[in-house]
């Protein structure tokens, strides 16, 4: 097993930087960014905003994440109940105690009710600043739902406009375009090497990577996967274990804490797909980059968006989107973790559980908030379920759908 | 200033059932009754929900709307939801999502027979026409795994700024017409008749008129109305299966003469255990009821002689006090609008305005928020709406919390202590206020 101090040399100076970016809540790097350029940076919530368009009017697009383990709540829970998931509160604690100064507003993506209703709650309480709700269409024919997305769009951009981005120009929204399909091409190769060498990209580091992807432009974030890519090619040190491969699924929105991550891996597991941090990877593919660049967002949103708890599947079975991902992964088991009262998260949970068992897959389940500290129930947990699969699948068959 | 009351005489006098009750009883059990007979009848039957339903449109095609909602709190009254969520969650469905969703489902494994003891028809057609809340979506993706039957999707905007822009409407009738009218017209063998449809909004409008008079009756003093547990009943049939049928307007008519009457009378509002005749706090409720101790909640405030003037949930089908009516000359754009204006789409801010609106226009002592634990929808954000509302009329807020169907999580004594001490500080606020 590797120490837990982490990897040495390139990799964990790479790893070091994200690390120090994720844990930043006051935003220290994009003050700097702002600085430098003299432009606005606007935070978004989970899960999906079409960054490529504030790219493309000079805003640096913000992905704000809860408070995860690094944040006090002092204030923040003084405007929630108890029984409501905890990534509003610490995003309202991270407004309150002044973090999120530095940004010039927020988008509020269509992701569940609560965050519907915090984009409301930003209105009252930060009255000065942008508070952007971003209604994404649910019918997704191009006349209907695409016409309504795009709209949106439109009404997004000349809120940014307003506040002193540059207005919007098809020929550099094609420009970010293609830089945000050359960052999710570095993405995906890193997802690629995870699903077959999964002992070479711990999720640990990648999700580190993914977050540190929250603040940068998206010029530095390309290139440090690329850095990182490359220093994991010269790295000769990881070695293959006997661990269980595993999707862990659920954390699409409020994210567990990056101890919780470490502790599913060195229970016995290796993390060969997950949907954390998911707006890197939530349009499958490249963008096309020939068409009207606005049209080309909406496609994409519309044809391209991966399955998810947030989004309305008409056709099909719930869920056998996941067993595709199992099977696509070669993982032998699946992982639900889901953010405690995370409704869509949790409704879905179900419906997924049942297709799993009828393709045969093993599965766990537990739940988490982003400040948990204590993980010794959860590492005996997946621990025992690791095992169970490493006991009891076929030893044959293990890992050879992954290569 | 309020009426000098003396705080040890009782509040609430003899039972008496009214006309509109009774009328309103025969309705509903009529209507549960023709659906059960559909397997027989050959009639059809769409699900939907409340928040934003078609019923108009689904009658127009003589189709009989089944609400999961109502179901899941009738089955509450009658005390099964404790067994029916017991079901759902041994199925797998966590502890932490919204109630009603696993009463519903608990409801139909178990034979899915409804309020009147008989047994509900499968859908027809799933109608996800919804407003307000992404626990809909859900709900109705797991009941399409139940039913082998079409789905409908109307996705409704929802109003973040306040208003409803061209774009937003626009939207919602492209929807209405090349997805929700073909899917209808599919089910139910019949084409769109746009003149029948007019005639059934037209018949809308007028029981809309009447409910706003019973509503804004509770701004005489006494209040001849609870516009929140009494409420829940005065929006019954408007809300659910009746909208557009001359039984509706029948029944608002007969509501609002005795309304009318009562109020000429000064009496106050009726309850279970009889009628309250002395009001001495008046309040604006935020947050839907609590249905497996109904009758007990009312209690505590009847006893108290605190009356609900004004509340959010009886908005929950339609906000008709600000104006709004079906209106006949636009059918699918006034469709549109009533989807797009019930209370849970709206924002933060306009719920904020709205409830100082009230607390202001009925003359209120001030705010009480029942906060429902499975419900992100109405909850979360509710202490900020609080604290708002407080800091712009003035009057003190005050905030309990229950469930909608669990009972695991009504607390009796806690809310009472709560109410108490909320009654207190408006005792303690009048005080001030004379001295
Ligand atoms: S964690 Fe789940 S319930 Fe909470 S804001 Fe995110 S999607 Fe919504
Ligand atoms: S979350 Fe609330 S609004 Fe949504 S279905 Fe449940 S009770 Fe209704």
């Amino acid at each position: 097993m590797r120490s837990p101090a982490g990897p040495e040399g390139e990799l964990g100076k790479i790893v070091g930087i994200a690390e120090k970016l994720y844990r930043d809540t006051a935003l220290g790097s994009v003050r700097e960014w702002k600085g430098r350029t003299g432009s606005l940076a606007v935070g978004f919530m989970p899960v999906y905003i079409p960054r490529e368009l504030l790219h493309a009017q000079g805003v640096l697009p913000v992905g704000i994440m809860g408070g995860g383990d690094n944040l006090e709540i002092i204030r923040g829970d003084a405007y929630y109940q108890s029984y409501i998931c905890h990534i509003p509160r610490s995003t309202l604690e991270m407004g309150l105690d002044g973090s999120l100064d530095v940004l010039d507003g927020m988008i509020f993506p269509a992701t569940c009710d609560v965050i519907r209703n915090l984009s409301g709650m930003w209105k009252l309480q930060f009255p000065h600043k942008l508070s952007f709700y971003l209604d994404v269409p649910q019918d997704f024919d191009r006349g209907i739902g695409g016409e309504f997305y795009g709209r949106a769009l439109m009404d997004l951009s000349r809120a940014l406009t307003a506040r002193g981005a540059r207005p919007y120009e098809a020929a550099s929204l094609r420009k970010s375009i293609a830089l945000y399909n050359a960052n999710r091409m570095q993405v995906e190769s890193l997802f690629d090497l995870r699903r077959r060498e999964p002992w070479k990209v711990p999720t640990s580091e990648l999700y580190l990577l993914l977050r540190a992807g929250q603040v940068l432009c998206v010029e530095d974030f390309t290139k440090l996967l690329a850095d990182y890519g490359e220093a994991l090619e010269a790295d000769t040190t990881r070695r293959m274990m006997d661990q269980a491969r595993v999707v862990v699924t659920g954390s699409f929105c409020e994210q567990p804490p990056l101890g919780l991550i470490r502790t599913l891996e060195r229970s016995g597991c290796y993390i060969v797909d997950d949907d954390f941090v998911q707006v890197h990877r939530w349009i499958r593919g490249p963008i096309r980059e020939t068409a009207d660049p606005l049209d080309a967002l909406v496609e994409a949103f519309l044809d391209q968006g991966v399955d998810s708890p947030i989004r309305f599947i008409a056709g099909g079975e719930k869920g056998s989107e996941l067993v595709r991902r199992v099977r696509c992964a070669g993982a032998e088991g699946v992982v639900f973790c889901a953010a405690s009262f995370c409704d869509p998260a949790l409704l879905d949970q179900p419906m997924a559980i049942k297709v799993l068992e009828k393709a045969g897959v093993p599965y766990t389940a537990f739940k988490f908030a982003e400040n948990n500290g204590q993980f010794q129930v959860i590492r005996e947990q997946t621990g025992t379920f690791a095992d169970s699969i490493k006991l009891w699948s076929d030893e044959g068959n293990r890992h050879a759908d992954a290569h | 200033m309020p009426t000098p009351i003396d705080p040890k005489a009782p509040a609430v006098s003899a039972v008496c059932k009214e006309d509109s009750q009774l009328r309103q009883k025969r309705m509903i059990a009529e209507h549960y009754h023709r659906l059960a007979g559909c397997p027989g009848s050959g009639e059809k039957n769409a699900y939907t929900f409340v928040p934003g339903n078609l019923t108009e449109l689904l009658r127009s095609f003589d189709l009989l709307p089944v609400l999961p909602e109502i179901n899941a709190l009738q089955s509450a009254m009658r005390g099964k939801s404790r067994e029916y969520i017991a079901v759902a969650e041994k199925l797998g469905h966590s502890e932490d999502v919204c109630t009603y969703v696993k009463c519903d489902l608990g409801m139909m494994k178990s034979g899915n027979v409804g309020p009147t003891g008989e047994r509900l028809p499968d859908p027809d057609l799933l109608l996800l026409s919804y407003t307000g809340c992404f626990t809909f979506m859900k709900w109705f993706e797991i009941l399409k795994e139940e039913y082998s039957c079409p789905v409908a999707m109307l996705h409704v905007p929802y109003q973040a700024d306040g208003v409803v822009t061209e774009e937003m409407r626009r939207y919602v009738v492209a929807q209405l017409k090349e997805k929700i009218i073909p899917a209808l017209e599919s089910v139910s063998g019949r084409r769109y008749d746009e003149d029948r449809l007019r005639e059934m909004l037209a018949l809308s409008a007028r029981a809309e008129d009447d409910l706003v008079a019973v509503l804004e009756s509770a701004k005489h003093r006494p209040s001849p109305i609870d516009a929140y547990f009494g409420g829940v009943y005065y929006i019954g049939p408007i809300f659910t299966a009746f909208r557009g049928t001359p039984e509706a307007v029948d029944y608002y008519r007969t509501l609002r003469e005795e309304v009318e009457e009562r109020k000429r009378l000064n009496l106050g509002p009726v309850t279970p255990d009889g009628a309250v005749d002395r009001e001495r706090f008046r309040l604006v409720v935020e947050g839907p009821p609590n249905w497996t101790s109904f009758r007990e909640f009312w209690k505590m405030f009847a006893d108290e002689g605190a009356v609900v003037v004004a509340s959010t949930y009886t908005k929950v089908g339609g906000v008709y006090d600000t104006g709004f009516r079906h209106d006949p000359s636009r059918p699918l754009e006034t469709l549109a609008d009533y989807c797009m204006g019930c209370y849970t789409n709206l924002s933060l801010p306009s719920r904020v305005d709205m409830l100082s609106r009230y607390v202001k226009d009925y003359d209120a002592d001030g705010l009480l928020v029942n906060s429902i634990k499975s419900c992100n929808s109405f909850s979360a954000g509710q202490l900020m709406i609080l604290r708002e509302v407080e800091k712009r009329t003035g009057r003190p807020g005050g905030f309990i919390e229950s469930d909608l169907v669990d009972p695991r999580y009504f607390s009796a004594a806690n809310i009472k202590n709560r109410l108490e001490s909320y009654f207190q500080m408006i005792e303690q606020k009048r005080m001030h206020a004379v001295h």
